[in-house]
């Protein structure tokens, strides 16, 4: 518990940290503190496959590409783009809104406590995941991956050098 | 767990800790030993007798420079990036199994850091941590040439950790398993033949090494600190210790990363003829079984580091012999060669195990007395 409520603690303060940090790279690197205490928290559930996958996937492949574009913008106060008054008050009104369905829809939920006997200390290991992904899963997974597969042969198409094109 | 058991593990967790700090500090000595070698010069021979004492006068030297903050620099990530560096260059060889038990009475000790059920992925995970290090310093030294190298090192990392990803799913194809004490006990069967994984995937090996030197920035993948081009690279406004822990992360990914090729290809802890020599040393020695196996143990974690330094010479020979690739050369090499390769590994593999010639690993391990989970 006491684990809990520190690594809850790091996860709220470094996400905090995003959005208030002046510097964008200072941004980028509380996003990867709370991707690591979202990973530790996978942990505490079991999950440590989906843990290890969170740290390889965001931690270490998104966030390093976010991380280069920043790198490469060289933003600081000059380039800040001002949005009028009326971007910022109409942004806080929504976030407000949404913060407010959210606390509603929460507000009466009940925790659903689990059984210490029925309690399957195996259930996020990767065996059990592979089984229940290919087995009862196995159509959306198929399905996702041709999502991805879409996505990746666009991302190349929109990359790739046309005839005559400069390379640098 | 018992109180004496988890002391002893704590005590090998230190021993294996100290170990790879020490090879990693020889390791620096071994380089210019290996370059003297490969150049017929003479090498480090002022300090100590055979220049054995070098290391420590490169420390001495590190410590006492003068520490210099570039102008503009982001003083804090300045001194963030070598010690993340360091981090996780130390980090990954925790879940290395070096040698397989000791057991003294009810008392068994594991020759590894701690066993989890992802090993091989914690070990990619951090390896893709690596990359962070290099770039929050590079940018951090507020010079052109130093983000130049970051950027060369983070996207060189990323392509080359596909190609590194999609080689070891053909390793996780046939042992079924992410745990890399399972993969090292399935390459050794007591009582029949049986091949280290080498055998099985020597396309999958070539793929995984090639992309352990783009991975640890050696060359002839070093172009994030190509002195021709970029100055000094990423760490062009290093100096004193700050620049060492940057070198020292490097031997240390060395290290690791040539464990961790001895664990997945080359049998990890396991050695020829090791149940016929358990079996002889109860026969003929009279020792208990479970003396055999401690012997047998030790004998395997001497094994282990011969091979792993037998990959950390072949780093330095590559580094000696070849020269530095050029960088659309280096991008197109991961981009289309090695990933079409290993993608036609995979299904090679699959196809092999599907007809039946890689036979479905047994887990033998699971009933046996000399493997102690």
């Amino acid at each position: 518990m006491s684990l809990f409520l520190f690594l809850s603690f790091v996860a709220l303060l470094s996400a905090l940290g995003v959005v208030l940090a002046k510097n964008p790279v200072h941004s980028v690197l509380f996003l990867i503190l709370t991707f690591f205490t979202l990973s530790a928290h996978y942990l505490l559930l079991n999950a440590q496959f989906l843990a290890a996958v969170n740290i390889i996937v965001y931690a270490g492949a998104i966030m390093v590409l976010f991380l280069f574009v920043i790198m490469f913008l060289n933003l600081n106060q000059d380039t800040e783009p001002h949005k009028p008054m009326l971007a910022k008050v109409a942004a806080t009104v929504s976030g407000g809104l949404l913060l407010l369905v959210m606390v509603a829809a929460l507000r009466n939920v009940e925790p659903a406590g689990y059984n210490a006997d029925k309690f399957d200390s195996q259930i996020g290991m990767v065996d059990r995941l592979g089984m229940v992904l290919f087995q009862q899963y196995s159509l959306p997974f198929e399905l996702a991956s041709i999502l991805l597969l879409a996505a990746m042969v666009g991302s190349v198409m929109l990359g790739k050098r046309e005839t005559g094109e400069r390379n640098f | 767990m018992s109180l004496e058991t988890l002391g002893w593990q704590g005590l090998v967790i230190l021993v294996l800790f100290g170990l790879s700090l020490l090879i990693a500090t020889y390791c620096t000595y071994a380089e210019r030993v290996i370059a003297a070698f490969l150049q017929d010069r003479v090498g480090p021979d002022r300090a100590g007798p055979y220049g054995l004492a070098q290391p420590l006068a490169d420390a001495v030297k590190m410590f006492t420079k003068e520490e210099f903050f570039p102008g503009g620099a982001n003083k804090a990530l300045f001194i963030f990036g070598p010690c993340l560096a360091m981090v996780t260059a130390l980090m990954s060889s925790a879940v290395i199994p070096f040698g397989n038990f000791l057991k003294f009475g009810d008392t068994v000790v594991h020759l590894q850091g701690i066993e989890i059920n992802v090993g091989m992925l914690y070990v990619f995970g951090i390896v893709s941590l690596g990359v962070y290090g290099i770039m929050i310093g590079g940018w951090a030294s507020n010079n052109k040439f130093s983000l130049l190298g970051a950027i060369r090192a983070a996207s060189q990392n990323i392509s080359y950790e596909l190609a590194m990803g999609l080689a070891l799913i053909a390793v996780l194809m046939m042992s079924g398993t992410l745990s890399l004490r399972e993969i090292t006990l399935q390459q050794s069967v007591p009582g029949e033949w049986h091949f280290w994984n080498i055998v099985k995937q020597p396309l999958g090996f070539i793929i995984f090494c090639v992309c352990a030197f783009a991975e640890t920035n050696r060359t002839p993948f070093d172009l994030p600190e190509c002195e021709t081009e970029l100055v000094g690279g990423y760490h062009t406004e290093y100096s004193s210790m700050k620049l060492g822990l940057y070198l020292f992360a490097e031997y240390i990914n060395v290290f690791v990363a040539s464990a961790v090729m001895s664990v997945l290809y080359f049998g990890g802890f396991n050695f020829p003829f090791q149940y016929e020599l358990s079996q002889w040393l109860q026969s003929s020695r009279g020792l208990s079984a479970d003396m055999a196996q401690n012997v047998i143990s030790i004998l395997g974690f001497a094994g282990l580091f011969l091979k792993i330094f037998a990959f950390i010479f072949f780093f330095m020979w590559v580094r000696w012999t070849l020269p530095r690739f050029r960088y659309d050369q280096l991008m197109r090499l991961g981009w289309t060669i090695l990933i079409p390769l290993a993608i036609f590994n995979i299904l090679l593999t699959g196809g092999l195990i599907n007809f039946g010639v890689i036979a479905e690993v047994k887990q033998w391990w699971l009933t046996s007395p000399i493997a102690v989970r």
